[in-house]
């Protein structure tokens, strides 16, 4: 009766992680060689735009996945999560400032061009450092669980909860989204950070790059996934879900609960930060327009749409939506809010468990089985 | 019983629309009664028609010399198109080279002649030319204007042309200003004419004089007197008038900061009462339903653009029009909420999380629906008579009256919904249902008509407060988006389901971040009443006037 | 009797105290003969006073019943011993010298005394299995839960209190299956996991037949003496079964305390459930 090691448990018991992590590491090698290695009027030649694009969709996974995380296994409805990934996001575009050197338009080896127009002399001091990726990397991870850390310590201690809790965090994102729009800040006001030139010396147009980027993020994703399998496995995971259901009998048989809401909050927030540092190099600008309020909550759909508290449902949610986006934008733009407000309403109206507990439905039908047995089955 | 309580509501709806239509209707009448009436006489007519025709013609030292002529007929016709003039916006039809004064709308350009302010057509922009004026005619115009202004018998017009005196204070200015003196009623006007002159007799040369006038200007709120006093600290050798310009300065500056001070309340609490007037219908809602509805904004936005269409259809009647939008924006969002009510929320009932989601998907629904049916742009709504100018209390502290009215508006709002959750039956229902649903409908309330009805209240509110957003801002697709986050702050701040704690909020929210602002600038006040709403529920995480008791958490 | 009353030092002694404190099991200072002390405790809510100067004492290993009409404030007094509750006025110690008023509701659970709510709460997700384990004492920070292992000792632990509550052939069923009865069980062999020196449970046999209420009779009195046990409950014949001492609240006071006889005969009780 003594709990399997990780990998066993994983391989045994976890048959959505299984076909998750076997496409991500199909695609992971497949994509990259049909761009580079195809000649480029072949069939199976994947276009470096459409490489871009996947990168972009699995840096959203990701940071859906780290949103089903504190939402779908502890219950904490997030509003502002898009805060963590656009923070993540600066940090990276900071470093990828930094890398353009004298190579902007007003020539400034030290300032951002956006420095030089505004007629500022030196370097603000919280942009030292940036320069060294190593020092940008720590940042990516450490301002976006800083921010959790004391957001999460003030509202959880105080017994925060539901609703309140979502409308606060939702008042979080949109003070960074205003605070970010003010030229005074000192992170490019609304234009942002962008004209990336490259990283760690490697040109951000080449299609070597971003196919490398495009396989980090699918590497980046696969240790997301199995990091939070991991916690959410491990007791402290059904310490969450246990808070989830029965908050005060959590606290009653002994467990500090806020200790535990902030630790995977933080957790979280700094997955949030990573995908964010993924997803700026591949779209080549961030804005403060990553802080609406709006992309949070659009993130929640992403989430919902694939299945709840499943990680993996949530990552094809991230994907299945943002492909629905990519190609209504385009084609009809005008039918995109219609069809995402309907997906608001399909998701909790008709399937609250999303696109994987209709698939547990529907393949529990086909068997003939009685009983649902819930793919979130956390043993 | 169900039967009688619908009829209640029933009865308290139409009164309420009653009320409202017929108040409409006096105002609109008692506005349309003080319009001033244009009289004109035979023989000026003529005057005036020959010398501006010749307007279309001709350089601009041609055009100097026609506006020199202008100046000179009395008619009231004359200041108009001086005034248009100098915004640019005199033009002509070039077919009939007559003159027009214009208004866009919708691409093409609504005209009407200067001659008798009849509608002379919609035109193309190709169709029209301007009467070009250039900076020397502009220096002409401006003068012209202020002098054609102290003669006309409009209180607001004569300030605005004393004012425009004020700022180039000469011998020639002093006589013109004495002059008007004389005749002079109004009092804050002749304030303004003293303190000009008080001005002018600062460079007088005898000091008794000089003196005398300082004194006199510690009395003045002019903005020129204290540039003029500044100016004479900095300048004058005579250590007397220094220490006298000094102590007036300082009298001055203090009352400046007073009135600063009471500017930014009533500031505060202006945007205090628009709050009120948004979170009132969430404290509804969220407070007594227990329902997050993010859509709440979208419902606003119906209010207001309800104002638009109603407008759009009584184009000659701005006044009756907000009137009549008032009870039709309250039925047309409670509409809406109902709807939304019966058709979403009902489902999602003791799922509160999933509730704001389904409803925040509807107002991305309704922002796209306005956004198709209006287009993205915004509209606008314009200004009843009675709501626009500003209540003057002296030259640096006014209250616009649309800020004055939505107040007094908020509070009534507020009053109403008291009454009705106090004194009606549907109130008595709504507060049985949010204390204890279960006994409640053992009790025979048919608790899913009251949700229904609550909601729609609450809504209905939403459409009200449109109607007032519609005169102070922008009507367009995001307008509900811009205030949504801000009303759930109130509530948030104020306490769950309770209207005092939403008054309270609203107020002293809106207080807080106008006294901010001058401090901080806009977007930093705001930012930091988030964060302070965000440090304020750790020390009462459920709001200034808390529900309490054993079962409030669950 | 009153705590406080016993040394004079105890006074002030209770300054030091703070909720930062780290409790130990097995400090609690039971020397005096009682394990709980409320003393003059009230709680109002809006007016409402649940509980009006209430004091009462639990001897260490006593089984005591708590009854009382509704509204009398029975629950209210068990959120003020766990901590849920402050109390407006009054002081609450376990032992002598822990102030439970200073204490949040992890550190009361840890420093021993467990409690079972009215509506049976437990986790729906889990199994039963992981609901015991969850409950179990053990070392119940963040880190260290992450890295959590069972070991024999504990498994055993584990599948003993399953037989004692009777839902080992449910081992690995979602302990939202289970029926009312069972949860309460269920919720019953949490507090056992635990190991606590005080139990508080909230009416156990709500929803139980005949037979389950006579088991959990039978089990509640197996555990007093090594535990105290208070018990609130409106059904009088499980009172009677298990009790030796009874207490009366009305009002957020006590009207009478004794053996469930002297109760029942007491003039003031009458009155109160049975009115004039």
């Amino acid at each position: 009766m003594a709990r399997q090691p990780f990998i066993v448990d994983f391989l045994k018991n976890d048959k959505g992680g299984k076909i998750f992590v076997s496409i991500l590491l199909v695609t992971m090698f497949v994509v990259p060689a049909l761009n580079l290695l195809v000649p480029a009027d072949s069939f199976f030649h994947v276009p470096t735009y459409t490489v871009t694009l996947l990168g972009k969709y699995l840096s959203y996974a990701m940071l859906a996945i780290a949103l089903d995380l504190v939402w779908g296994y502890c219950g904490i409805l997030s509003l502002g999560h898009a805060a963590f990934f656009a923070l993540g996001g600066y940090a990276m575009g900071m470093y990828l400032m930094r890398q353009i050197g004298d190579r902007g338009v007003y020539g400034n080896t030290e300032l951002p061009d956006f420095m030089v127009f505004l007629n500022w002399t030196e370097l603000p001091w919280y942009w030292q450092g940036f320069d060294m990726f190593w020092f940008a990397m720590i940042m990516v991870i450490l301002v976006p669980g800083l921010l959790a850390l004391v957001f999460g310590w003030l509202a959880f201690r105080a017994r925060v909860t539901g609703v309140y809790l979502s409308i606060i965090t939702q008042a979080l994102t949109y003070a960074l989204l205003l605070a970010f729009f003010m030229n005074e800040l000192g992170f490019g006001g609304n234009n942002g950070l962008t004209d990336f030139k490259d990283i760690l010396g490697y040109d951000l147009q080449a299609d070597t790059t971003r196919v490398s980027l495009f396989f980090l993020s699918a590497l980046f994703l696969i240790l997301t996934y199995f990091l939070c399998r991991f916690i959410i496995t491990s007791k402290l995971g059904r310490v969450v879900v246990a808070i989830r259901d029965a908050e005060d009998r959590t606290r009653f048989i002994g467990y500090k609960v806020e200790s535990f809401k902030l630790w995977i909050f933080v957790l979280s927030a700094m997955i949030a930060g990573v995908a964010g540092a993924l997803f700026v190099p591949q779209v080549g600008i961030i804005n403060p327009g990553e802080f609406s309020p709006l992309n949070s909550i659009e993130l929640v759909v992403w989430v919902a749409i694939g299945g709840r508290a499943t990680l993996y449902g949530a990552a094809l949610g991230a994907v299945i939506v943002n492909y629905s986006k990519s190609y209504l934008t385009a084609a009809f733009p005008e039918v995109w809010l219609f069809a995402l407000g309907g997906l608001f309403l399909l998701v909790t109206i008709f399937m609250p468990k999303g696109v994987i507990g209709l698939w547990n439905q529907m393949r529990l039908k086909l068997q003939g089985k009685k009983q649902p047995i819930a793919e979130n089955k956390i043993e | 019983m169900t039967l009688s309580s619908r009829k209640n509501i029933q009865i308290l709806l139409s009164l309420i629309f009653i009320a409202m239509l017929s108040a409409g209707y006096s105002a609109a009448a008692l506005a349309d009664s003080i319009e001033p009436k244009t009289e004109t006489s035979v023989a000026i007519v003529i005057s005036f028609e020959v010398a501006t025709a010749s307007l279309t013609a001709g350089s601009y030292s041609d055009r100097e010399q026609v506006i020199k002529k202008l100046y000179t007929v009395d008619d009231e016709r004359v200041l108009p198109v001086l005034q248009q003039m100098l915004k640019s916006k005199l033009y002509y039809i070039k077919k009939t080279k007559q003159l027009v004064f214009i208004k866009k709308i919708d691409g093409s350009y609504k005209t009407t002649s200067i001659l008798n302010n009849e509608d002379a057509g919609l035109f193309e922009k190709n169709k029209l030319k301007k009467v070009k004026v250039n900076n020397k005619l502009r220096r002409l115009l401006r003068g012209y204007i202020a002098q054609l202004g102290l003669k006309s018998t409009d209180d607001a017009v004569r300030k605005a042309a004393v004012k425009q005196l004020l700022k180039n204070i000469n011998a020639e200015t002093i006589a013109v200003l004495q002059v008007l003196d004389k005749k002079e009623t109004n009092s804050s006007i002749k304030e303004l004419v003293a303190a000009g002159v008080s001005i002018w007799n600062l460079s007088s040369n005898d000091k008794a004089t000089q003196l005398a006038s300082i004194k006199a200007l510690s009395k003045s709120l002019v903005p020129e007197v204290k540039l003029k006093l500044q100016e004479i600290i900095e300048d004058t050798e005579d250590a007397t008038i220094k220490k006298a310009a000094i102590s007036s300065l300082k009298k001055i500056d203090s009352k400046i900061s007073i009135f600063g001070f009471l500017e930014n309340l009533v500031f505060g609490l202006s945007l205090g009462s628009v709050l009120l007037l948004i979170a009132v219908g969430l404290a509804i809602t969220f407070g007594v339903m227990g329902v997050i509805n993010m859509a709440h904004g979208e419902l606003m936005m119906l209010g207001a653009y309800t104002t638009f269409v109603v407008q759009q259809m009584l184009p000659n009647h701005i006044t009756a029009s907000i009137f009549i939008s008032i009870p039709l924006a309250f039925l047309v969002a409670g509409a809406f909420g109902v709807a939304i009510e019966r058709f979403v929320i009902r489902y999602l009932y003791g799922r509160p999380l999933e509730t704001l989601l389904a409803t925040f998907g509807i107002s991305l629904i309704l922002q796209q629906l306005v956004r198709s049916v209006f287009g993205p742009t915004n509209q606008a709504v314009q200004t009843p008579a009675f709501m626009s100018g500003s209540l003057e209390i002296n030259s640096i502290f006014a209250i616009t009256y649309n800020r004055l009215y939505i107040f007094i508006f908020a509070i009534v709002v507020l009053l109403l919904l008291m009454l009705i959750l106090k004194k009606t039956r549907l109130g008595l229902q709504v507060r049985a249902v949010s204390q204890n649903r279960t006994m409640a409908k053992a009790m025979g309330v048919k608790s899913e008509w009251v949700d229904a009805m609550t909601f729609g209240l609450g809504s209905g509110i939403a459409g009200v407060a449109g109607v007032a957003l519609s005169q102070l801002t922008n009507v367009g697709p995001n307008l509900g988006q811009a205030y949504i986050i801000d009303s759930f702050m109130v509530v948030v701040f104020g306490g769950v389901g309770n209207l005092l704690g939403t008054f309270v909020g609203a107020m002293s929210l809106g207080v807080f971040n106008k006294f901010l602002e001058p401090w901080s600038g806009a977007v930093l006040a705001k930012i930091l009443v988030l964060v302070f709403i965000i440090l304020f529920i750790q020390k009462r995480p459920r709001g200034l006037f808390p529900k309490k008791g054993r079962g409030v958490e669950d | 009797m009153r705590r406080d009353k016993v040394f004079d030092f105890v006074e002030q002694k209770r300054l030091p105290f703070s909720g930062r404190r780290t409790v130990i099991p097995g400090e609690i200072d039971v020397t005096h003969g009682p394990i709980l002390y409320l003393e003059n405790i009230s709680v109002s809510f809006d007016g409402f006073k649940a509980l009006n100067d209430l004091t009462l004492y639990i001897n260490d290993g006593e089984l005591r019943c708590i009854i009382g009409p509704n509204g009398a404030g029975k629950t209210t007094m068990m959120d003020v011993i766990t901590g849920k509750t402050r109390p407006d006025t009054g002081s609450a110690y376990f032992g002598q010298t822990m102030d439970l008023t200073r204490m949040s509701e992890y550190q009361i659970a840890h420093a021993g005394i467990g409690r079972k709510f009215q509506k049976p709460t437990i986790f729906p997700q889990h199994t039963i299995f992981e609901n015991l384990e969850l409950a179990m004492a053990a070392d119940k920070r963040v880190w260290p839960t992450l890295f959590a292992k069972i070991n024999t000792a504990q498994h055993e632990k584990i599948i003993e209190v399953m037989d004692t509550i009777g839902l080992t052939e449910l081992c690995y069923e979602r302990a939202a299956q289970l029926s009312h009865g069972q949860k309460q069980w269920l919720e019953i062999g949490m507090l056992l996991m635990q190991n606590p020196r005080v139990l508080l449970v909230d009416e156990p046999v709500a929803g139980m037949t005949h037979q389950e209420m006579d088991k959990t009779a039978e089990l509640l009195k197996s555990l007093a003496g090594k535990h105290s046990v208070v018990v609130v409950e409106h059904d009088m014949d499980f009172v009677r079964s298990i009790a030796s001492t009874v207490t009366v609240l009305h009002e957020g006071s006590v009207l009478a305390e004794g053996t469930m006889d002297e109760v029942q005969n007491n003039p003031k009780v009458i009155e109160v459930y049975l009115g004039e």
